[in-house]
């Protein structure tokens, strides 16, 4: 089976226990161990390969540039991963189909599963490794929902946000350090970057990136002093605790470690950060497990100590030290995946998981005493289990290592690690199962369904056959997966066997065997001493931690934004100006090449009006209406300098605009207040005065300074000015720039004035259906009303321009390919002929004229240029490729026809609606009770009624 | 007449930052609209200043051209800023009608407050 479908096959699959968990919970457990088993199949489809030491590839180039790609690689130690992930997946499926009760939401706890199940394949099986950085974070977060998939626990939910703070922010570090890695090799493929051992570890970012790494594979594996989320995760429930903790998540840090093995160990720095983490942790692990009451917790714990204890071998980056890691990481999932489900049995089964409530289960659970008694003894390192096997080669290899010049510090650290380790195996099984039979369980301990325990008692069998006969059973697996481990070197000589004859290993083992019963028969006593002890509780301390953080960020985002609009703008303008006059001070400016053209007096007269109308509105701007018109005067004067420096269509375009925004503000000012207070004292003035002259005279010196300046790079506009015409066939630049050049971003754009206008009409909507409809109908105007609303003679006269008006705007726009006009220019003008008749006849009478929605007009207008657009599939061109073509009929002129007028007729019903749209929402705030659409114009000499109506209605 | 342009962007952006650090909705609108007037004429200068050459293809004989990229940049950036314009008027409209009030700098809003809208 390709790797892709095996790496795929858990995240397609985690999409049906969700649906089918309305078919029963039997379902969805069947449709996701039908998943992991087909994935498992599939893997197992390699064996042939893997085992002939074979590497099996399958790539597909994603983002080749940014050297990310789909590139998967199976080799033995992929492999094993890979088959643990799977083979264990399907026990904890099995065996969480009965441990979940009936409320527990199932299909979403095997959907989580297989998600987090297909995170961790793709993890092993990534060649690339940035496709292994998307996959580990995948892990952190699927991991999440399963820690905290009992969500009514406060306990799961804080252990879930722990897990997912610690090992996010290590996968954060780790993302660096990768990239740091592929920089070194020159290529994201690790199958690349274990072949450049050499450039690796002499280059200066060696150690940043190996201390980048290591924080996420340390945070990953719960190595001390990152281990305490390990213990909170425990809040999950068993199943979940199970897979993540024996087989899968916290064996994705060793397994990264183990990966980078090649690359990464054999120096110093390794040894000393590796081997002493690990050392650290087994031991603390061990001690602190030993004096945990509850049996997950003491589970979670020991985990922790047998992490260190892999993490150690691997740190001492010997050929034959990574040999025993790997043997010891797969003891570890089968005893531990099945103590954990032990644990699970006897939580679910006799009501509690407190030690010191439980005892003499032995007589009450047969079964589950048999497979918990094994894989505990086996923990321990009791021949002829498994677990005994591999912990000899640990002590082996640690007699025989030096650190700092001692030989005797590793072994005696790790002989107390074992001791302490044999002793909260002994607890496990003596206080649980042994003792005198208790008549105050919370429950009704018995044996349960042999659901429940096939699956640890599968994995017990394993601990008893790998032990009895490891050379034959593990011994392939061991070798393979080693063999990848160092890198295809040859492995060193080593044997999988109970008999090694009296070496140190053994003595250590007996005195650790030995002192363990010693240390459980004086369990009381220290217990006392324990619990008296001072200890760091590491909870606390990352609470702490974390209101710390938060109160750092909220005062540094309020220091910055506290939700005032002029602090923020103040950050916001200062920040720009400090960094650009950075910016000026670091590069250089180089002399000016153009020449200062000179001012005619049209110029000066403009600039002059310009400038007087700015400085106006900045000292009369508490004089809103005054203001108001004085931008006019701005507006006007900008569009025609737009005219002036040879851009009629900027001109035309600025100069409607500049119309419909005037209304609009006109609009919104007749509800607001006229005037502006004094609010501020003089100095803030005067600040954000100074403020403003600085960034002012930074724009205009940029501008000005670019101005002088010859083009820095080629200019693509002589592109544009030589296809205009062959590829567009229109003579007016700008407009075939819009409609067929750009013609995507047109398309965006028409679309973002068109949500533009929906906003402004949802806001209305909001608005007046709140309590401020009361207060709008009744509202009296604060300015005196004029005595006729809708004089006659504007009534007339733009009724008389409304065609003319238009016929104004269809001019522009079909001359708008050729000459200065367009879809845009045109849908401003015809709307501002619909206005003129809202303002002259009243808004009542011209709404109930108006028969076409706004919306409708908007939706058709990018309707109709997406069908534009999508037509030039059907001519096998890419979306938005224009055609034209000419015609010439008799006597006419010769004439175009261009499907980019098509287009523009999309953009501009686009602009007619929405600008219609958003003044027609304003305008509904002002509407009142007893304003009549019936009559145009208030007094009318043709009506009858004339001489009484007096009224300012309408 | 570079001079001109450039100190007009300048006075343009000084007097628009100027109106948004006030504290009422209404100049912080004006200010905006300054501003807007000055980034539009900062981007058509950086086609560079030229009269009397519209970017409208003579098929007849060879003249020259001032550069269209920028006009057309512009072009849209005037539409999209009356897009703009319009939902501020509105949300600052909107706002002071809520709360009879048309401060920039609402103070916190006391629990529950807003329910009803």
């Amino acid at each position: 089976m390709s790797l892709f479908l095996i790496a795929a096959l858990p995240f397609l699959g985690a999409v049906f226990p969700a649906l089918l968990i309305r078919a029963g919970r039997n379902a969805a457990a069947s449709a996701a161990g039908l998943t992991t088993f087909l994935a498992f199949t599939g893997l197992m489809l390699h064996i042939p390969a893997i085992f002939r030491g074979e590497t099996v590839f399958a790539a597909v180039d994603w983002l080749p540039a940014l050297g990310l790609n789909a590139h998967f690689f199976l080799d033995g130690l992929g492999f094993l991963f890979a088959a643990m992930i799977l083979g264990i997946g399907l026990l904890i499926i099995l065996y969480a189909r009965f441990y979940l009760s009936r409320e527990d939401p199932m299909g979403q706890f095997y959907s989580y599963l297989l998600l987090f199940q297909g995170a961790m394949v793709g993890i092993v099986l990534s060649d690339n490794i940035l496709l292994l950085l998307v996959f580990w974070e995948l892990t952190s977060l699927s991991s999440f929902l399963l820690i905290g998939y009992w969500k009514h626990l406060p306990e799961g939910r804080q252990g879930a946000r722990m897990a997912l703070t610690i090992t996010g922010s290590g996968g954060l570090a780790m993302i660096a350090g990768m990239l740091m890695l592929g920089h070194i090799a020159g290529s994201y493929d690790l199958s690349v970057i274990l072949q450049n051992k050499e450039a690796i570890q002499s280059s200066d970012l060696y150690l940043p990136a190996l201390i980048l790494i290591l924080l996420g594979a340390f945070t990953k594996s719960a190595q001390f002093p990152f281990h305490f989320w390990l213990p909170h995760a425990m809040a999950a429930p068993t199943p979940v605790s199970a897979y993540l903790h024996s087989a899968t998540m916290v064996k994705a840090g060793l397994f990264l470690m183990a990966r980078l093995w090649p690359v990464l160990a054999g120096t110093p720095e390794w040894f000393y950060i590796v081997a002493t983490t690990g050392l650290v942790t087994m031991l603390i692990g061990a001690v602190i497990a030993l004096f945990k009451d509850d049996l997950k917790a003491l589970l979670a714990f020991s985990t922790v100590s047998h992490l260190g204890l892999i993490t150690m071998l691997l740190g001492f980056g010997t050929k034959i030290a990574a040999v025993a890691a790997v043997f010891h990481i797969i003891n570890h999932a089968t005893f531990k995946a099945a103590l954990f489900m032990t644990a699970g049995i006897v939580d679910h089964e006799a009501g509690t998981r407190d030690i010191k409530r439980l005892g003499g289960l032995r007589h009450l659970m047969p079964v589950t005493f048999t497979i918990g008694m094994v894989a505990a003894l086996s923990m321990a390192g009791i021949p002829p289990l498994n677990g005994f096997l591999s912990k000899e080669m640990m002590l082996e290899e640690a007699a025989h290592t030096v650190w700092n010049g001692s030989h005797l510090i590793v072994p005696v650290l790790a002989g107390i690690a074992a001791l302490f380790s044999a002793a909260y195996s002994f607890r496990f099984v003596v206080h649980v199962f042994l003792g005198p039979k208790r008549d105050d369980y919370p429950g009704h301990p018995h044996d349960p369904t042999p659901g429940m325990w096939i699956g640890p008692a599968f994995l017990v069998v394993l601990v008893v056959l790998i032990g009895l006969a490891s050379a034959y059973i593990a011994g392939p697996m061991v070798a393979t997966a080693a063999g990848a481990v160092i890198g295809g070197a040859e492995l060193p000589y080593y044997s999988l066997k109970l008999w090694h004859g009296l070496t140190p290993a053994l003595y250590i083992s007996i005195f650790a065997v030995a002192g363990g019963a010693v240390l459980l028969a004086l369990h009381k006593p220290l217990e006392k001493i324990w619990n008296a002890l001072p200890r760091p509780e590491a909870k606390t301390i990352f609470e702490a931690a974390i209101r710390g953080f938060t109160l750092l960020s909220r005062a540094l985002t309020e220091g910055l934004h506290n939700g005032m609009l002029t602090r923020h703008a103040t950050v916001m303008v200062t920040f720009t100006v400090a960094i650009s006059y950075l910016a000026y001070q670091s590069g250089t400016l180089g002399a000016a090449t153009r020449a200062v053209q000179q001012p005619g007096l049209l110029p000066l007269v403009g600039w002059f009006a310009l400038v007087v109308a700015t400085l106006f509105i900045v000292a009369k701007h508490r004089n809103r209406l005054l203001a108001l018109v004085l931008i006019g005067v701005v507006g006007l004067v900008v569009s025609l300098s737009f005219n002036y420096l040879s851009a009629p269509d900027l001109a035309l375009t600025q100069i409607s605009v500049e119309v419909v925004t005037i209304i609009l503000m006109l609009l919104a000012l007749n509800f607001m207040p006229k005037e502006t207070p004094v609010e501020t004292p003089a100095f803030i003035r005067m600040r954000d005065g100074a403020l403003s002259i600085v960034a002012g005279l930074g724009s205009g010196g940029l501008i000005y300074a670019l101005m002088m300046r010859d083009f820095a790079f080629p200019t693509i506009s002589d592109f544009h000015l030589a296809n205009s015409y062959k590829g567009g066939g229109g003579t007016n630049v700008v407009n075939v720039i819009l409609v067929d050049f750009r013609g995507y971003d047109t398309f965006g754009e028409i679309i973002v004035l068109g949500i533009a206008a929906v906003v402004i009409f949802a806001l209305t909507e909001a608005v007046l259906g709140s309590k401020v409809r009361a207060y709008l109908l009744n509202r009296e105007p604060d300015l005196p009303q004029a005595g006729d609303a809708h004089p006659l003679m504007m009534v007339v006269v733009t009724r008389v321009m409304m065609p003319l008006a238009l016929m104004v705007a269809a001019y522009i726009f079909f001359r708008g390919h050729n000459l200065p006009g367009g879809g845009f220019i045109a849908g401003l003008i015809a709307a501002i002929a619909i206005i003129m008749q809202y303002m002259a006849s009243g808004f009542s009478w011209a709404a109930e004229r108006q028969r076409f929605f706004y919306h409708g007009i908007i939706g058709s207008g990018v309707l109709i240029a997406a069908a534009t657009g999508i037509g030039a599939w059907f001519n096998g061109m890419p979306f938005l490729t224009s055609d034209f073509g000419y015609i010439h009929w008799a006597p006419l002129e010769e004439f175009e026809w261009a499907t980019a007028a098509l287009f523009d007729l999309g953009v501009f019903l686009a602009v007619v609606g929405a600008v219609l749209l958003a003044l027609e929402s304003l305008s509904r705030f002002a509407w009142q009770p007893g304003m009549s659409s019936e009559h145009a114009m208030d007094i009318n000499p043709a009506r009858d009624d004339a001489a009484e109506k007096t009224g300012t209605e309408g | 007449m570079e001079l001109l342009v450039a100190s007009a962007v300048g006075i343009l952006t000084a007097a628009g930052i100027y109106l948004i650090l006030r504290r009422r909705s209404f100049p912080v609108i004006l200010g905006l609209s300054l501003l807007t007037y000055a980034v539009n004429v900062f981007l058509f200068a950086t086609g560079r200043l030229v009269s009397g050459a519209p970017p409208i293809l003579n098929k007849y004989e060879e003249v020259a051209y001032t550069d269209p990229l920028p006009q057309a940049l512009v072009l849209t950036a005037i539409v999209i800023s009356f897009g703009m314009t319009a939902v501020v008027v509105m949300v600052a409209l909107g706002a002071y009608l809520t709360s009879k009030n048309d401060r920039t700098n609402m103070p916190a809003e006391p629990e529950g407050a807003g329910d009803d809208l």
